[in-house]
């Protein structure tokens, strides 16, 4: 049992790794040997062979741990004391709340839409031009560095140093304001304008995304619908504004949605940047302090329930919207 | 517009492509307005050289990271190598960090994707009952946060004895994958033209051997975009592995510890810079080389929805 409970060599990890997937491999071949019999065998037990697995993980992992946490919201610091709603009024009339959830709601609201202009400008931009391939890769690369790499890239790019002589900038960003005359600034710490510093970081690391979705939406609109448009005289920002943005709007709603849920998720920019300090903070952020800093288990469920609670509307509208553009179909 | 329509019949595939090279001459009319050009460049700029000024800053010595900024390098070039030695090797030790990564990325990718595939076919080629009703309720699972399940399943892994190791991350990271890669792969599952199962099934050939001969053969592209999808989600990971793993050194993966490095040494930029390129390497090739498929799995599962 040891074995496999405690790697501490090179060695020994990826022996433990392969095991791992090798004993993985055995149970799922035994369960289809089992299902799999050339005798007749009643429908729902191959599909249990098939599902079952699946369906057992997620009741455990996803299903269960979400019901207690709900219920957990409900109690106290310790889960031994019911409390009804007080987790839920300390979230929303505590001082030091408010700004965790006016800062969330900017990051919800700013994020998807900057992106998304963003992106979709770009997309615009680039299409069908000769340098398409590598304008897309460069945009697109941010995609591939976690939340916590792209922190410390823009960290370096916003630090400070004191403006005195003999000290130079080593942060780009306070280079490019001492050469335009300016003071050097104290990008992350000072309120409220870092929160706006940290989001264009998220903004940094998401617009590949929006870019890649909506270049392939323009794509698709047809070449007719172009070349008539061309025909009538349209051109340039009309082209852009009455052809391309109505032909790609439920492209635009998908991106819009999946950005601002993961803005919402998000914890990784501003733990890494500012650690929540400075009036930056945000629900997520918030919810790790308070379940695994503050140990107050029902606080910490509040929020969560809270972040599970902000994102239904938003998969909801898109469900909807999807909807409405098939039955226009 | 300075290109006249082509008005004289032409064979249908003559006149397609003269539309696209219209279309192509009209794009470049369009970037060849100043303004347009200048939007573009910018956002290109600002898109690459942060990440281009931290990783010169990861070859300079300690000290002239210090003193100047890391664009002075075009005058005065100096590198090393000093700095990935020591973030690797030092008393960081990435090198071991890097091999923790790695024994975590592969099981939390294989394990998911077998488990999705196998469901997907049931929910796409296995007539059973409620089988609308069980794969709308996995589709609809994945609208649950992580967030709402670690503390219910860190007080699990520690019933179980498993807590602090990497099976924990494993069947974390799996579990989570499992809603969207189901969604997904039941997609593109559904694909297949049913004729190809038909016929296998009129060969006699059961479910699992139509799974495996048949389907999985033609699948091989949507798993390979799933799987870069959930490499790159898995090794990026923060929130799953800080809270499964933040206290087992065995265990914890780079991000992890660059996190923390930001934290207490955030003004050690000579660790910083070369620590979070090491923690960086790995998917920036992944996905450079598999950016087709990686593109391919996002448009599947976005724009479908």
């Amino acid at each position: 049992m040891q074995w496999f409970l405690e790697a501490t060599t090179t060695g020994h990890k990826l022996a433990l790794m392969v095991v791992a997937i090798l004993l993985f491999a055995a149970v799922m071949a035994a369960i289809l040997f089992a299902v799999d019999r050339p005798k007749r065998v009643p429908n729902w037990l191959v599909a249990g062979g098939f599902v079952g697995p699946t369906l057992i993980l997620l009741l455990i992992g996803l299903v269960y741990p979400a019901l207690t946490t709900v219920r957990g919201s409900f109690y106290d610091r310790d889960g031994s004391e019911f409390v009804g709603l007080d987790n839920y009024v300390t979230v929303f009339t505590q001082d030091n709340f408010q700004t965790v959830l006016r800062n969330t709601v900017l990051w919800v609201v700013l994020v998807p839409l900057l992106t998304t202009a963003l992106g979709l400008v770009y997309a615009y931009l680039v299409d069908r031009t000769r340098f398409e391939g590598l304008a897309k890769a460069l945009i697109f690369l941010p995609m591939a560095i976690s939340m916590v790499g792209a922190g410390v890239i823009w960290k370096f790019v916003y630090e400070y140093r004191p403006d005195q002589p003999g000290v130079n900038q080593i942060g780009l960003a306070n280079q490019l304001l001492v050469l335009f005359g300016l003071e050097p600034q104290q990008f992350l710490l000072n309120g409220p304008s870092n929160t706006f510093y940290l989001i264009a970081v998220m903004i940094w690391i998401q617009a590949g995304f929006a870019m890649t979705v909506l270049s392939a939406a323009i794509k698709s609109i047809p070449d007719e619908i172009v070349e008539a448009a061309r025909l009538d005289g349209v051109g340039g920002v009309q082209m852009f504004r009455y052809v391309t943005v109505p032909s790609i709007r439920p492209a635009l709603i998908v991106v819009l949605t999946t950005v601002a849920i993961v803005s919402l998720k998000a914890f990784d920019v501003v733990r890494t940047m500012t650690g929540g300090q400075f009036g930056t903070n945000v629900v997520a952020n918030e919810f790790y302090a308070q379940s695994f800093r503050q140990f107050n288990v029902g606080l910490g469920a509040a929020l969560a329930v809270l972040l599970f609670v902000l994102v239904i509307p938003i998969i909801a509208y898109n469900v909807r919207q999807l909807r409405l553009s098939e039955e226009i179909r | 517009m300075t290109t006249t329509p082509v008005m004289s019949p032409v064979p249908a595939t003559d006149r397609t492509t003269g539309r696209a090279e219209r279309r192509a001459a009209a794009a470049r009319t369009k970037l060849s307005s100043p303004a347009a050009s200048v939007i573009a460049i910018v956002i290109a700029v600002l898109w690459t050289v942060p990440t281009l000024g931290l990783l010169v800053t990861s070859f300079r010595p300690e000290l002239a990271i210090r003193r100047s900024g890391w664009w002075t390098s075009v005058t005065d070039p100096q590198f090393t190598l000093d700095n990935y030695n020591e973030v690797l090797y030092g008393g960081t030790n990435f090198a071991s960090l890097f091999v923790n990564s790695l024994v975590i990325t592969l099981p939390a990718v294989v394990i998911p994707i077998t488990l999705a595939l196998l469901a997907a076919y049931a929910f796409a080629w296995i007539n059973f009952r409620g089988r609308n009703i069980l794969f709308v309720a996995v589709f609809a699972l994945q609208v649950v946060p992580i967030q709402v399940t670690l503390i219910p399943l860190l007080s699990l892994y520690v019933d179980t004895g498993l807590n602090g190791s990497f099976w924990t991350i494993w069947l974390s990271h799996s579990i989570f994958a499992l809603p969207l890669a189901v969604f997904l792969l039941h997609n593109f599952m559904k694909d297949i033209p049913a004729s190809l199962v038909e016929a296998a099934r009129v060969d006699g050939a059961g479910h699992v051997r139509i799974f495996f001969q048949v389907l999985l053969p033609l699948l091989t592209p949507a798993i390979a975009a799933f799987g870069v999808f959930q490499f790159l989600w898995v090794w990026n990971d923060l929130l799953v592995a800080l809270t499964f793993a933040g206290g087992a050194p065995d265990v914890v993966p780079l991000t992890v510890r660059v996190a923390e490095l930001a934290g207490t040494r955030g003004s050690d930029w000579f660790l910083l810079a070369a620590g979070a390129f090491v923690s960086m390497v790995l998917p920036l090739l992944v996905f450079l080389g598999l950016q087709r498929y990686f593109v391919r799995g996002l448009l599947a599962g976005s724009v479908k929805g």
